[in-house]
């Protein structure tokens, strides 16, 4: 039997959505008639907006997909004034303030607290500048990811931002593919180095070459959510660019009709390709999805990857100053754990008129870079203040850091994230030092298994869990080592379960001395993970107390925001009518 | 009017006549209960897996672990709740600090009555 999901989508979805959301925003919070809450809120995902969690009723997160990451000239000025206007909520966020970006690990921007009565001000401010929140969640193409440097990068083979531009233009808003299973994400990219992160994606063009020609391998079926990552697999198929989007359309056209939607739990296409395996989806795509003679796989370049290899070589992200093919150079930010005040947002988008083109770009590793700098203004660009706060050369526990959005605003995260993945970069930041041969070094972490933050792929992995301390519950966090792509990608192994959450610093920094101690010649991190089994490593890591000081460790979830001076929940404002202005409790 | 009661949100919370009235993150003590090893299980909810209706109990199936033992799994079905009077939809959850049984379910349950 189909899920409800299924059955509300089947009444209202895709573009048709918006015509009853503009009018819910025009009379307001009240307008949604109660029985039909879940009904409309599941609905609204597809337009970008995720009613926020418990005890913030009537306040919504709003994602801006910009495909592959590419925010252009006139667009970024837009993005800080509407969060300036719109994304504050009842109460501040201690290390941010009130009103703030997030970049995400998928290349978009997620604002929060934002109300439905002034989404339609919002909306229209956006697509002034040819911004849209369309698709951005829900159950259909999400934003499309890949190298951020498409078109400027010298390690580039093939310019995959063309042809990520006609992905986004042909399956944005194409009422065929607005209702899939569940989500599809895609990642193109044409460089060397492996930073579309195609792995982890369920659709995913890789660069490669097939009879001199250049263009893309197909893998498919990654994905880290759940306790159930998968890396992408070779289909053997080669595509020139110019035949990408007739795959997609295959792809996406298969996952539509194939794909489970009974049980969501078992829905994305990564399951599919358990089920069937490469070959299979190879010739049912053959011979029911596209009309031409796909080729066999071409020769890729994954033996060039430096991505997140932890190889300590190459790119490990877009970090640092960096020469384009055209002679200008991109400027890659460190913004920590992706969250940049909207103040700093709109005198960055001035700069980066300034002193570039005006386009900047959000890497997936929730970084912001800077393109088309003239070699003589590098000096004076990097000498501005802010760039004191969003460094191209900061700590590598601090351009290392990944957090989600955590229990701050999602529902199903079990820990406290964003400020507490700051206080420990900080932290390791004083106290930690890294051998010499590493600059470096990610930990991710992320509140829940859902694995917004890539957990999996990282050196340190950090999943929300829970613990008793002294008999009483905290908040605490499992452990993975050794995650990474690459040619060889590999997952964490999961190796210390349930450490309370001040504890970890503490740990991190004793596995670090007991690598840096037991490590043989110039071993990096990653091959000594590899190397060795979980026990081994397990007793490296040693969690401790230490000066670190964790004020979340209470079960921040049981607040209606962790933050504010009453967290209780009964406490709430919420829900507000369009004013912030408390609306009468049924009670 | 009948109860509605679904999951959402990837099994973040349960929905009891479109209002959010059971999330993860809390912890749960289960007793008399085949999850683990231990006399009773700590257990933390981490999804929502199946919810279901047997009047008057709203009762789940839960994806967690242990938090004293780390045995992770799904639970049998637990009692999240109750709503005594269908025609009012009030929902009444229960403490989950409290002690709880898991029950392996006899009869099919209906996300609807």
């Amino acid at each position: 039997m189909p899920s409800k999901v299924e059955k509300w989508k089947d009444e209202v979805y895709g573009n048709e959505i918006r015509e009853h959301l503009m009018e819910f925003a025009e009379q307001g919070w009240d307008a949604i008639p109660e029985d039909e809450h879940d009904a409309w809120f599941e609905r609204f995902k597809w337009w970008g907006l995720y009613h926020q969690r418990s005890g913030q009723e009537s306040y919504f997160m709003m994602r801006i997909g910009t495909p592959n990451g590419v925010i252009k000239p006139g667009q970024l000025e837009v993005i800080g004034e509407v969060a300036k206007e719109y994304a504050s909520g009842p109460a501040d966020n201690p290390e941010f303030g009130d009103a703030y970006c997030d970049w995400t690990t998928r290349q978009s921007i997620q604002l929060h607290w934002i109300k439905l009565e002034d989404i339609p001000e919002i909306f229209e401010k956006l697509e002034a500048v040819g911004l849209g929140t369309q698709q951005a969640c829900g159950d259909s193409w999400r934003n499309i990811v890949g190298c951020p440097v498409a078109g400027k990068d010298k390690h580039e083979h093939v310019d995959a931002w063309p042809v990520a531009e006609d992905l986004h233009e042909t399956f944005k808003g194409n009422d065929d593919y607005s209702n899939l299973p569940r989500k599809w994400k895609v990642a193109i990219a044409g460089c060397d180095e492996g930073c579309g992160q195609g792995d982890i994606n369920d659709l995913a063009f890789e660069p490669a070459e097939k009879d001199g020609e250049l263009g893309f391998n197909v893998r498919i079926g990654g994905g880290l959510s759940r306790k159930e990552p998968r890396l992408a697999r070779d289909i053997d198929v080669w595509v020139p660019p110019e035949q990408a989007a007739d795959v997609a359309h295959g792809m996406s056209t298969l996952f539509r009709e194939h794909g489970d939607r009974e049980d969501r739990f078992n829905a994305r296409i990564k399951f599919l390709m358990d089920e069937w395996g490469p070959e299979k989806m190879r010739s049912v795509l053959q011979e029911e999805y596209v009309d031409f003679e796909l080729e066999t796989a071409g020769e890729d370049m994954r033996d060039q990857y430096s991505y997140n290899t932890g190889s300590q070589d190459g790119h490990n992200d877009h970090v640092g100053i960096h020469e384009q093919k055209d002679g200008n150079y991109y400027v890659g930010l460190n913004v920590l754990v992706g969250r940049m005040g909207a103040d700093d947002v709109i005198e960055l988008a001035e700069l980066a008129d300034e002193y570039g083109s005006g386009e900047v770009r959000l890497t997936q590793r929730q970084n912001i870079i800077v393109t088309d700098v003239p070699e003589e203004n590098l000096d004076a660009f990097t000498s501005e203040p802010l760039l004191e706060d969003y460094s191209p050369e900061p700590s590598p526990f601090m351009r290392g850091s990944i957090a989600c959005t955590g229990t701050e605003y999602c529902s199903l995260s079990i820990v406290e994230t964003k400020n507490r993945q700051v206080r420990y970069a900080r932290w390791l930041k004083d106290n930690v030092e890294l051998p010499e041969d590493h600059k470096d070094f990610h930990i991710h972490l992320s509140g829940c298994t859902a694995s917004c933050a890539q957990p999996q792929i990282a050196d340190v992995s950090l999943r929300g869990m829970k613990t008793r301390k002294d008999g009483e519950p905290v908040e605490a966090l499992d452990i993975g080592l050794g995650g990474g792509l690459g040619d060889d990608p590999r997952f964490a192994d999961w190796v210390e379960m349930r450490v309370p959450a001040d504890e970890v610093p503490g740990a991190i920094k004793n596995l670090v001395n007991n690598f840096e101690d037991a490590r043989e010649g110039g071993e990096t991190f990653r091959d000594f993970v590899e190397d060795r089994d979980e026990e081994t490593l397990a007793e490296m890591v040693e969690p401790e107390e230490t000066d670190y000081h964790d004020p979340y460790m209470h079960n921040t979830k049981m607040t209606w925001y962790p933050y504010a001076e009453d967290d209780d929940m009964q406490s709430s404002p919420a829900p507000t009518d369009g004013s912030g202005e408390p609306l009468p409790s049924d009670d | 009017m009948t109860t509605d009661v679904h999951q959402l949100d990837d099994g973040a919370w349960i929905s009891v006549n479109d209002s959010r009235e059971v999330n993860v993150s809390d912890l749960w003590l289960l007793a008399r209960s085949d999850f683990c090893g231990c006399e009773t299980t700590d257990f933390l909810a981490e999804g929502f897996v199946e919810v279901g209706v047997d009047y008057p109990d709203i009762q789940a199936r839960i994806a967690g672990q242990c938090i004293a033992c780390g045995e992770s799994g799904v639970t049998d079905w637990l009692t999240v709740g109750r709503v005594v009077d269908p025609d009012s939809g009030e929902f009444y959850g229960v403490v989950h600090e409290s002690v709880h049984f898991p029950e392996k379910r006899t009869r099919l349950a209906n996300a609807k009555k």
